[in-house]
């Protein structure tokens, strides 16, 4: 596997890391499971693609992706705790809605991004190309903070009333917190998180495609995954480390499965190898403890 | 102080599993009380309780803490006037989080939640002294997680989360049912302790009739939904268990006449 190539892979690990990040805040820590992603990715696309090919300044655009992917992952809430629609199917409602809305919003079913200014661009050489450098290097900044500023928050009193909502609601209630409100909020963050990945993909690829949304929730799923199984979630800043490296580490793995000639795998290949990767993250640990079972009963 | 008046609440109404499981009942407590709740199953006891904390809401009737009409306030606000110890150890705290976390959650119960660190060095300190009276060694355990505590453990974490905050009434389900004699007479001793030590004011559902009498300055039979019987001070500290067996066979005795009497 070439430089470039492995950079581009860490490229695209880093933007389903903040992927990964909003999934772990749905699923593992509101317990809330939510499918929402794959219409919030795309509508974070959307939103940023329309306002940077408008002219407007990238960053902006990102923002205001995080804002209407905030409102999707409250919706989705709002369906559930308001019209007690079944989690799973609110988010799929939601979902389906966002593949009409992100289309209204384009305009077409793609819009290009092809030299227009993009958070990228400031960085960027003129004199000679380091684009494949410094998008990764400026998401990986992205990451961290969103990483650390995450962290701060868990710490906080509502971070952690947002996550004895996920654990506990009854007890949750009963020391004062509304476990409805923590839910809208928890999801809006989830999804914001999720849009401003979106917005940042269509910068990096140049465009934004109506159908880039497909399976964005189970590959974030997997990162968050596959980090479980690398990292003890002794504390939550171990756990949203484990998540990062999980989506960073399943890119890479994605690309070597792909660039290995003698597998003779190819691109279309892709979603078979993800469900496959997410059968062995699963399975693994389970294998683990066997293991670890059969040794106890040999020393014993 | 905490009134009930005239509670009525039936589960599945109009259905073939409908259940009137609170039929009128109404029960004043005043301030610094400590009431203690027997009756059989289906008495409404837990019905009762849930009704109190809000997480199930009454078909009729109203309810008082303090003066404050709370009937129609959900569970979460009105968690600054109520604190309660669920009956499963494993209900009242999140396994997930740290001892200290829990603490911390319950810290702020019944107020705002903001933006600052959720687990405060102050906080610790007492945190720290309070988990030393337990005496169970947990004082140096404030980072593990609450899910490697024992239930005993756990119940008597819960108590003490129930008492950081100030409340109007303290609510025990049954509160030592799932644990083992000793450590049930432990969780008990501490619960007399916290009760007096804060001068709250408590309910405790309980399924035998010695704690009942035992603890507390007062105790409340429910029957078929109602109050059938309330004993305190004199008349109370001179009864023993088979003295309330007997006014217990008496009283469903009683309330089958009078069934006979409504059928005929």
């Amino acid at each position: 596997m070439s430089l470039i190539s492995l950079m581009g892979a860490l490229e695209i690990g880093l933007i389903f890391a903040l992927v990964a990040l909003g999934v772990l805040i749905s699923f593992r820590l509101l317990n809330f499971p939510d499918l929402t992603a794959d219409g919030s990715f795309p509508l974070g696309g959307a939103v940023a693609a329309v306002l940077i090919a408008g002219g407007h300044d990238p960053w902006l655009a990102c923002g205001l992706a995080a804002i209407a992917g905030a409102a999707a992952g409250w919706l989705t809430a709002w369906l559930n705790v308001r019209l007690g629609i079944l989690q799973l199917l609110a988010s799929i409602l939601v979902m389906i809605a966002l593949y009409s809305i992100n289309l209204r919003i384009m305009g077409a079913p793609n819009i290009a991004l092809i030299g227009l200014p993009t958070v990228f661009t400031p960085f960027i050489s003129t004199v000679n190309d380091n684009a494949w450098l410094i998008q990764p290097a400026v998401l990986a900044v992205i990451v961290v903070l969103a990483k650390l500023l995450l962290d701060a928050f868990f710490a906080s009193e509502a971070g952690l009333a947002l996550r004895a909502t996920g654990a506990n609601p009854r007890m949750a209630r009963a020391q004062g917190i509304s476990t409805d409100r923590m839910t809208l909020a928890g999801m809006a963050l989830s999804n914001a998180l999720i849009a401003l990945a979106g917005a940042l993909y269509v910068q990096t690829q140049g465009g934004a495609d109506i159908s880039m949304g497909i399976g964005t929730i189970v590959v974030g799923l997997a990162a968050v995954i596959i980090g479980e199984t690398l990292l003890p979630p002794r504390s939550l800043w171990l756990v949203t480390l484990a998540t990062v490296l999980g989506a960073l580490l399943y890119r890479l793995l994605i690309a070597l499965a792909l660039n290995a000639d003698f597998i003779g795998l190819q691109a279309q290949d892709l979603n078979l190898i993800t469900a496959v990767l997410v059968g062995l993250a699963l399975v693994l640990p389970k294998i683990k403890a066997k293991l670890r079972n059969k040794q106890g009963g040999r020393t014993a | 102080m905490m009134r009930a008046d005239n509670l009525f609440k039936t589960f599945n109404p109009g259905t073939p599993l409908e259940n009137p499981v609170l039929r009128g009942l109404s029960l004043t407590i005043e301030s610094g009380q400590f009431v203690t709740v027997i009756g059989s199953n289906g008495a409404g006891k837990s019905t009762f309780l849930n009704a109190i904390s809000g997480d199930i809401s009454p078909d009729s009737g109203s309810l008082f803490i303090d003066g404050q009409d709370v009937t129609r306030q959900t569970a979460w606000q009105r968690a600054g006037l109520v604190a309660r110890v669920f009956q499963d150890p494993l209900a009242g705290t999140c396994e997930g989080l740290s001892i200290e976390e829990n603490l911390a959650l319950a810290m702020q119960r019944g107020q705002g939640r903001g933006l600052s660190r959720a687990v405060k060095a102050s906080y610790r300190e007492q945190f720290r002294a309070k988990l030393a009276t337990l005496q169970l060694g947990l004082e140096n355990r404030l980072g593990d997680r609450m899910g490697l505590l024992s239930g005993g453990q756990r119940q008597a974490v819960s108590l003490l989360m129930a008492s950081l905050q100030p409340s109007r009434l303290l609510l025990l389900d049954e509160h030592t049912a799932a644990l083992d004699p000793k450590t049930a007479a432990f969780v008990l001793q501490l619960t007399d302790r916290i009760v007096s030590e804060n001068k709250l004011t408590a309910l405790m559902v309980t399924h035998s009739m010695r704690q009942a009498l035992d603890h507390g300055h007062r105790t409340v039979m429910l029957h078929q939904g109602r109050v059938v019987l309330d004993v305190s001070g004199e008349e109370r500290s001179r009864m023993d268990v088979p003295d309330l067996l007997a006014m217990f066979e008496q009283t469903r005795g009683e309330k089958l006449d009078d069934d006979a009497l409504l059928l005929g």
